[in-house]
């Protein structure tokens, strides 16, 4: 029981983290029908950025406070993924935007890779896994339950609740700002909606900081909760959301969250009950990827796909 | 350009030579004596020897014959290359003084091989295009002794490594089953990877006392391979593996996997595979509650497995011994340093030093006093194999396929946030 527990909050933990990810997949398909692969990138630079932050940019004598290091990490992480985002966007993707769907495809697989290569080249020590400081209380919460206890690290609340609020006031903002309108909008017809006074561009690229603000603020909770990074973290997490933004249903908010969770849960409690163990727990979230979009192709929450008039 | 170098470290060693001449030969006499049973003209006599170019003493009226190095002396490696080539480069000098090879004035020549296969096959063409070039000692890693064993074998050289660990580049693929020579130009003095499962298994439940272990490993084959030795000779020691599991190359959240072991209670973890998978999952398991040390090989023993959050009591076992902790290797390490050099002799000097005599003495008693041509490499090759000796990390002697008859191991332990020596030994079995 008390193992059964323990493995569900590690895979809600885990859920939440790809649920934050999962959303900047989700608004950039919904907006422009793309799926941005460099998305995983993003995350995996904005960590290297919030270990940076700490070592380079934090006076020494504030390193322990985590009150201080934690808003700066995230301030760092932040800066870089939205530059980085709107970079991306401006020179990768716009180009590209009237070009057969294929070629803004291998484009973001590219710009994955030269992403990868240019951190795991220049950032020092980044050909192997680097260290982040957990800038966090350190306390672990000790659940007693029936046959042993349920550990929760301090981080693993701070993640679930910083993504369940995230998404919620995403979910808002979207239907409620005029930002949000414009973004809806220019989603469902971006010609009609620039003859209705919305700028598609800065629509579009508002919508890819946005994406790339909810990255980074996972990639310093994903920081301080594992305490490690490596070159590699942005693709494998990014199929993961990939794959929960597919689940849920391309294009919805609060598919993108649920599929994000229900992978991590899938994962944690398939590598404790199925056969095989943890070696395979991979391979039962790909395994209800394809059960879903056998029978539901659109996904959980998504609409079927329309033809464009 | 990297013979320059060593051209220009050569010379340095002249300079400080007067100060520290008499110490040196001194001591190197008294190693020559112990190391070299087979070299019959005994170099005491030369203990006024002067300069570096062989004294006058010996005759080197043959010519200049070449004992190769291979190593890393660039890049992130560079400390343990330049610390094999230093041992080498001492091992050369010291022979010459002591006329071990009749007729010839020995020289060394280091190439750099980047610690990268490719450039470790340019330096082996390099060095085997040469006819006066001997033997090769090198290389460091065994990546890229697997490309470099078959240019050397192409030309019938001899080479002897000082640190390669994997068992396959001697014993073949399928080397627990059906062990099969590869390359009968290619030695080893350092003990391989497939020990060090056992080796672990006999400090964890035999002196450490631990009975009920974990096993996780990372699909890979050096873990694997690891694993399954420690599991083999941890349940022969009466321990009980009570649980296993799996994580992935490139997983950094390893809650599923330390979940998964925690209800059995274990009291230590074995983990096959390499540091930067372990020190966030020796982390980890703390975190959730699971604080038991943590045990893997020398994937393990790394500064960076500490930085990663490997705990005080985490421990890893290597291939070899630090040689400060080894009676034999005092003259060696007295040697080392009287010669100044610029670099420390860092984990494997003390094995480069080893096999560097293996390489000029088996010369010496090849040619017996004759001339050097590519048909002595045979010669050389048999002499090689016959070898038995005292050398600076124990006994220097070679099996059937090439493998050091030494099989030195050490267990580390992280102590202090530092890596410090538990104990070291020999596996049997």
């Amino acid at each position: 029981m008390a193992t059964l527990l323990q493995q569900l909050a590690s895979g809600l933990v885990l859920g939440a983290l790809i649920a934050l990810i999962a959303l900047g997949y989700t608004m950039v398909y919904g907006i422009i029908q793309l799926i941005n692969f460099a998305h995983g990138e993003v995350f995996m630079v904005s960590i290297f950025a919030a270990a940076a932050t700490y070592k380079w940019f934090i006076p020494e004598s504030w390193e322990n406070t985590w009150q201080i290091a934690l808003p700066c990490m995230l301030v760092g992480a932040v800066l870089v993924a939205v530059v980085l985002a709107v970079l991306m966007e401006r020179f990768a993707y716009r180009p590209l935007r009237n070009a057969p769907r294929l070629a803004p495809l291998i484009t973001a697989l590219g710009v994955s890779q030269m992403l990868k290569e240019i951190v795991r080249l220049n950032y020092p020590d980044a050909k192997s896994a680097i260290n982040v400081p957990r800038a966090f209380i350190d306390e672990p919460i000790i659940i007693t339950v029936p046959g042993g206890t349920v550990v929760l690290q301090a981080t693993s609340v701070l993640l679930i609740a910083v993504s369940i609020v995230g998404a919620v006031i995403l979910q808002l903002y979207v239907s409620r700002s005029r930002m949000g309108r414009a973004m809806r909008a220019t989603a469902q017809d971006p010609d009609t909606a620039k003859l209705m006074g919305v700028n598609p561009n800065r629509t579009i690229v508002f919508t890819f900081a946005l994406g790339g603000l909810l990255a980074a603020v996972a990639g310093v909770l994903y920081g301080i909760h594992l305490n490690t990074v490596d070159t590699e973290v942005g693709f494998l997490y990014g199929i993961f959301a990939f794959t929960a933004a597919v689940l849920g249903g391309v294009g919805s908010i609060k598919g993108a969250v649920i599929g994000g969770f229900i992978i991590g849960v899938v994962k944690t409690l398939g590598g404790q009950l199925l056969p095989g163990g943890t070696g395979y727990d991979v391979v039962w979230v790909f395994i209800l990827l394809i059960l879903v979009l056998v029978f539901r192709p659109q996904g959980l929450f998504g609409e079927p796909e329309r033809v464009r008039a | 350009m990297l013979t320059r170098i060593v051209r220009t470290n050569a010379e340095k060693g002249h300079h400080v030579r007067n100060q520290t001449v008499k110490a040196a030969v001194l001591v190197a006499g008294a190693l020559l004596l112990a190391a070299c049973g087979t070299n019959k003209t005994e170099g005491g006599s030369n203990g006024g020897g002067t300069g570096s170019n062989a004294p006058q003493a010996c005759d080197t009226s043959k010519g200049t014959l070449v004992v190769g190095v291979i190593a890393p002396l660039s890049g992130n490696l560079s400390a343990l290359g330049l610390g094999i080539r230093n041992s080498v480069d001492l091992a050369v000098e010291q022979a010459n003084e002591k006329c071990v090879v009749p007729g010839y004035k020995l020289k060394m020549q280091a190439e750099d091989d980047q610690a990268t296969p490719q450039v470790g096959a340019q330096a082996a063409t390099r060095l085997s295009s040469n006819p006066n070039v001997v033997g090769v000692v090198g290389t460091l890693n065994s990546s890229v002794a697997q490309s470099v064993q078959p240019i050397l074998k192409g030309k019938n050289i001899l080479q002897v490594s000082p640190a390669n660990t994997t068992p396959s580049l001697t014993r073949g693929d399928d080397f627990k089953n059906a062990p099969k020579r590869q390359f009968e130009t290619y030695f080893r003095v350092c003990a391989t990877d497939d020990l060090q499962g056992g080796f672990a298994a006999n400090y964890l439940v035999g002196k450490a006392g631990k009975k009920n272990i974990a096993i996780i490993t990372d699909g890979k084959t050096y873990g694997e391979g690891l694993a399954a030795e420690f599991r083999k000779e941890a349940e022969k020691e009466g321990a009980k593996i009570v649980a296993t599991a799996k994580v992935g190359e490139n997983d950094s959240d390893f809650s599923g996997a330390i979940n998964s072991i925690k209800g059995a209670n274990p009291d230590a973890i074995y983990y096959g595979g390499e540091y930067p998978q372990a020190g966030p999952l020796s982390k980890q398991a703390k975190d959730l509650g699971l604080n038991v040390p943590l045990m893997g090989g020398d994937g393990l023993k790394d500064d960076k497995f500490i930085e990663l959050g490997a705990k005080d009591g985490d421990l890893a076992t290597s291939v070899g011994a630090p040689v400060e902790d080894l009676d034999t290797a005092k003259a060696y390490l007295d040697a080392y340093k009287a010669k100044k050099f610029k670099d420390d002799y860092s984990a494997y000097g003390g094995f480069a030093y080893d096999a560097a005599n293996v390489v000029v003495v088996s010369l010496g008693k090849a040619l017996a006093g004759g001339e050097w041509s590519d048909a002595k490499r045979a010669d050389l090759i048999k002499a090689v194999q016959g070898y038995s000796a005292q050398g600076a990390t124990g006994d220097v002697k070679f099996d059937q396929y090439g493998d050091s008859t030494n099989k030195l191991l050490t267990v580390y332990k992280v102590q202090g946030g530092k890596w410090a020596t538990e104990t070291t030994g020999t596996f049997g079995g």
